[in-house]
């Protein structure tokens, strides 16, 4: 059974979005790191790039999967998590731990479409 | 098979060399190359002798299965036998030395072999014209969509950028589609594994430049509505597309062209017989009606000949009119599509197949590659689960083990324990993982070369392999225990890939 | 009955019953009657083997065996023996893609050194499995720089790069939204300046540039990288690969995809095909790169091994999101090469340069002194080259056609393109040169 950790926003493209002050991390959720298997490999958009809402924005990939990632949220890219560059199996281990992106938020309203994570759970069953 | 584990840079040593050249016919230019266009160092090329090369990939080959070793029930890749006067013929010297710049009048037998099989394949599939430039099947559904793009813009018909793909279709037709600047609009399969029509209606519009099908699809079950889904995207002013990759159950039964397509390719390493080479050189020749002749990719042999040079008989020494690539429409052909007029080669091998099946024989072909498929379907659905029961055409999906040996502490056998344990006992795997519309697909395609015993064979290892899953899967999760090497750790070579003798070395 | 379908009549029958059907022709009750096709199939009788050995071989003798001073793309260079010997094994003709590495392990051995000398001959880090031929390589790299690039849309491909890679360029760009722009050329080379002029838009995605082109031009490309590099775009050389063993590699001249036909090291001409296109990478575009890639690791036992590996860029998972819609590679071409080059080595293919530059020299020197040739440019050459001829370049081409010669590829009026190889002797070469004093044209 996929973890779905609380307090989290999730999107129906399975990524996560935890906000912090005028700032969103960006992940992706357990059940989506079940899904797609031994992850090898994280394409991440560089800082300073600006992600828009419902557009890809990277991909992950797995031996058996390539899967772009959906912004869940628009924003510019204040930091990247470059640690999944050699490491990308973090995402398998601890998919809430190892966030993607750090996003400053364009449009707050934006997480009003995310479902929290009781809906989101009943969403992946 | 047995494991060998060199590689050819590991017989290197300076100052060997495997090679002999003809005398110099001039003396030596010094100043040819100017310093600053040379390259700093000779590259990383292995030094061998012919001796070690000769030993060396007859080593490797002994590590590899092929049609000649085995029986390759691939689903939807026509494992068939290759003949071998097909390579005898391909070998000639008088087609191999020819430079594809060499002027028409001097290459009539290379024109004329273009000619044959373009009135061949005509014959077979009911479509009026044949172009041989793309190398493969892929590079024909890309060839075949660039026709179709081409003809509505050449009607100034701008607004069709929709191509409709069913769920069940090859992973290529998507990709294709894409690369050829379309949207891919995909329409679902009902519950018989069958097109839906409902679904497919109200996706028709003025945006439709075509749709894409494979009949048999790739379920291997006729579309059998094709009469109508024909003539609801021709009202919608689109085009049909045949993916031909499943051609091979209609040889010398269906023709596509009487279905309604337009446009189609062929893989002539599928049901035309010339081997796959471990991946290539294949052949992917596209089809168009008639109205379709302009827009096909350049050059083109066009010119007439009479039935004495396709084969009506054996001798065709009579002399024919000449046969030219002749001049095309720039604002209606697809264009350029590949260097020059495709895999030469591939194509005199399946003209000589063509000639040796000829018309008594070409009945035969798809009866008996769906007979061989239903046969084995009927005999193992006892054993692995049968989705869709009703009569198959030249293949067939299970959707794993009936009994998989799940048990309290033991993970059941997948479809992929089932495909690794098929080669200890000397058979290639089926098709696996695909069709997407199941979960544990295996997809088995017989082709009608192989023989009663053959499958009897196939059968009973398939019922083995079901046994020994029910009684302990670990014995298929240990699989292959008989090949040259064990399963290979996929992860870690994705994720830390090395791909050449440097990072090899670098290890 | 027939060799290739060894179903006996009772075979049939029995099989039938199993399947229980009465005729083959139940098995197609699930296709509308009106499709089954009644009429007779317009093909030839089924023929003997030895009625197709007559076949061909008066097909065969409808073509004119020329000596080929041709070139253009298409080489006619020594083969070593054991190519085909080798090559015919039916363990690699028969074999399937090896997407079994159990059982592939031949296939996949030899396409990792493929790689290893494709990375070796241009000097990138990356190579994949080959793809169909030179110019459709040259097309996949345009697509890759676009898409290694964000929102550019113009690709700049050199003025001097052979026809049919332009031609085929243009037509996959002409479907994907990609605009094409030529670079001008001076004294029959690329120019740096209508290249700088041309990447100050800023919506250049690549551009790609030959390493030897179709005037036979060794072309310098000092300064290129560092101007499209400049401007955000990848540079891109098309190479004639058996030049590579003298001529500075694509990663001297600081480029970031080599792409190009794999035809020269070896391959039979065979009317153009098969032959194989090959595409090689700096590291940082290994994931876009298209095409199969083989990767070594290991198996579960600790045994090196080979696979597949970065399946998820292509087509069967990535559907239409894949790096492109290749899905085959000319694998059995790659290993002819991989032979070829093996047997060569770095010697034999630096000598296979020095020969053909030597006799193209010579014969180009000749040609000149005849008084009615005279060299398109100044510029350096290896086994091709172009002239200028005083008269009607067809009707000389085509008198010496007559005589079994194949005198170059005529590229203008008064244009003649010639390429020498070390496969062409002595007399060969002087045949040419008498031939071309004799004719009053």
């Amino acid at each position: 059974m996929a973890k779905v950790e609380t307090g989290l926003k999730y999107a129906e493209t399975h990524e996560w979005v935890k906000v912090e002050g005028e700032f969103a991390f960006i992940g992706i959720s357990d059940y989506a790191q079940h899904e797609l298997g031994d992850v090898v490999y994280v394409d991440l958009p560089s800082e300073g790039e600006y992600i828009t809402k419902g557009e890809d924005f990277g991909a992950v990939e797995s031996t058996k999967a390539a899967s772009d990632l959906i912004a869940p949220v628009s924003g510019c890219v204040e930091e990247v998590n470059t640690a999944l560059d050699d490491t990308p199996e973090l995402l398998n281990e601890d998919p809430y731990a190892n966030w993607m992106l750090k996003v400053k938020l364009a449009d707050a309203s934006e997480l009003d479409s995310l479902m929290d994570a009781p809906a989101y759970e009943a969403f992946c069953k | 098979m047995r494991y060998y584990d060199h590689l050819i840079f590991d017989y290197s040593k300076s100052g060997r060399c495997g090679y002999t050249l003809p005398k110099a016919a001039a003396p030596e230019v010094s100043t040819a190359v100017p310093e600053g266009l040379r390259r700093a160092s000779a590259p990383a090329l292995p030094e061998v002798s012919e001796v070690d090369v000769v030993r060396h990939y007859t080593n490797l080959s002994q590590m590899n299965f092929g049609v000649d070793t085995g029986f390759y029930p691939l689903g939807s890749c026509t494992m068939k036998y290759n003949p071998k006067i097909n390579e005898e013929v391909a070998a000639l010297p008088a087609f191999a030395a020819i430079h594809p710049l060499q002027p028409v009048e001097t290459v009539q037998g290379v024109q004329a072999v273009y000619a044959g099989m373009e009135q061949m394949l005509s014959a077979i599939t009911g479509m009026a014209y044949f172009t041989f430039n793309p190398c493969a099947g892929a590079h024909g559904e890309l060839t075949g969509l660039m026709i179709m793009r081409a003809w509505h813009r050449s009607r100034g018909d701008m607004g069709r950028t929709k191509v409709i793909v069913p769920d069940s279709a090859h992973g290529t037709n998507p990709a294709s589609a894409a690369v050829c600047g379309l949207d891919v609009v995909v329409v679902k399969s009902n519950a018989d594994g069958l097109v839906d029509v409902e679904d497919l209606k109200p996706l028709l519009g003025p945006d439709l430049a075509g749709i894409m099908m494979t009949n048999p699809n790739t379920l291997g079950l006729f579309e059998r509505d094709i009469k109508q889904i024909a003539a609801l995207v021709h009202e919608a002013g689109g085009l049909l597309y045949y993916d031909g990759a499943n051609m091979n159950p209609l040889i010398g039964k269906v023709r596509p062209g009487d279905m309604g397509f337009d446009i189609m390719h062929l893989n002539l390493h599928k049901s035309f017989s010339t081997p796959h080479g471990g991946g290539g050189p294949g052949s992917g020749p596209v089809g168009v009606a008639a109205f379709l002749k302009d827009c096909l990719p350049y050059p083109h042999t066009e010119g007439q000949q009479d039935n004495e040079t396709t084969g009506s008989s054996a001798g065709c020494t009579q002399r024919v009119d000449l046969l030219t690539c002749g001049p095309f429409d720039p604002q209606k052909t697809a264009g350029r599509v590949s260097a020059h007029m495709g895999n030469f080669g591939v194509i005199l091998r399946a003209y000589a197949w063509l000639l040796t099946i000829g018309r008594q024989h070409v009945r035969e072909v798809g009866p008996i590659a769906t007979l061989n498929a239903n046969y084995i379907k009927e005999l193992l659905r006892d054993a692995y689960k049968l989705p869709i029961p009703s009569v198959c055409k030249h293949e067939f999906v299970f959707d794993g083990l009936i009994n998989d040996g799940a048990r309290e502490g033991k993970e059941g056998a997948t479809t992929l324990d089932v495909a690794k344990r098929l080669l200890d006992f000397g058979f290639h795997a089926p098709t696996i993982y695909f069709p997407l519309l199941f979960h544990q697909a295996l997809m088995i395609e017989p082709t009608e070369t192989e023989s009663k015993e053959t499958l009897d064979a196939f059968i009973d290892v398939m019922h083995r392999i079901a046994a020994e899953a029910a009684e302990d899967p670990d014995i298929l999760h240990a699989a292959p225990h008989a090949c040259p090497i064990s399963r290979p750790d996929d992860t870690t070579a994705a994720k830390h890939p090395v791909i050449n003798w440097a990072d090899l070395q670098a290890e | 009955m027939h060799p290739y379908i060894p179903h006996t009549p009772d075979d049939i029958r029995k099989m039938l019953d199993t399947v229980g059907m009465k005729s083959l022709d139940d098995l197609y009750a699930d296709v509308p009657q009106e499709y089954i096709y009644k009429g007779d199939y317009d093909l030839p009788d089924a023929m003997s083997e030895d009625e197709i050995r007559r076949f061909f071989a008066d097909l065969a003798a409808r073509n004119v065996k020329m000596t080929c001073f041709a070139g253009q793309g298409w080489y006619d260079h020594c083969s070593p023996s054991v190519i085909p010997y080798l090559t015919q094994r039916s363990e690699f003709l028969t074999a399937y893609t090896p997407y079994q590495p159990e059982i592939s392990q031949g296939t996949l051995r030899y396409i990792f050194e493929f790689q290893s000398m494709v990375c070796a001959l241009t000097g990138l880090e990356v190579s994949n499995a080959s793809m169909y031929d030179g110019p459709t390589a040259a097309a996949e790299a345009v697509r890759m720089a676009v898409a290694s690039t964000r929102k550019k849309d113009v690709v700049l491909i050199a003025s001097t790069l052979l026809p049919q890679v332009k031609e085929v360029v243009r037509t996959y760009a002409s479907y994907s939204g990609t605009v094409i722009e030529e670079i001008a050329a001076s004294d029959g080379q690329t120019s740096l300046d209508a290249l700088t002029a041309a990447l100050a838009s800023g919506r250049v995605a690549g551009v790609l540039v030959p390493n030897v082109n179709a005037y036979g031009i060794i072309e310098d490309h000092t300064g290129f990288a560092e101007a499209v590099h400049a401007a955000g775009a990848l540079l891109i050389e098309y190479c004639d690969p058996s030049t590579l063993a003298v001529l500075k590699s694509p990663a001297e001249w600081g480029a970031d995809v080599a792409v190009g036909d794999g035809q020269s090291l070896g391959i039979p001409l065979c009317y153009g095909g098969p032959s194989l296109g090959f595409m090689a990478c700096k590291k940082d575009y290994l994931r876009k790169l298209p095409g199969r890639i083989v990767g070594a690791t290991t198996d579960r036992d600790g045994k090196r091994c080979f696979v597949l590996t970065l399946q998820a860029r292509e087509q069967h998972i990535r559907r239409d999101k894949a790096t492109s819609n290749i899905c085959s590679n000319q694998s059995l071409m790659a290993l002819w090469v991989t032979i070829y080059l093996s047997l060569l080595g770095p010697k034999g293919l630096a000598e296979v340069n020095e020969r053909s530059s030597a006799s193209a020299h010579y014969l180009c020197d000749q040609l000149v002194a005849t008084g009615r040739f005279t060299p398109v440019s100044s510029k350096p050459f290896l086994k091709e080259f172009a002239l200028d001829y005083q008269g009607d370049a067809r009707a000389l081409h085509k008198a010496l056609a007559d005589k079994g010669i194949l005198a170059g590829v005529v590229t203008g009026d008064h244009r003649i393109t010639f390429a020498v190889t070390e496969k062409r002797t002595r007399e060969e070469i002087d045949c040419l040169i008498n031939y071309v004093k004799e004719a009053a044209l």
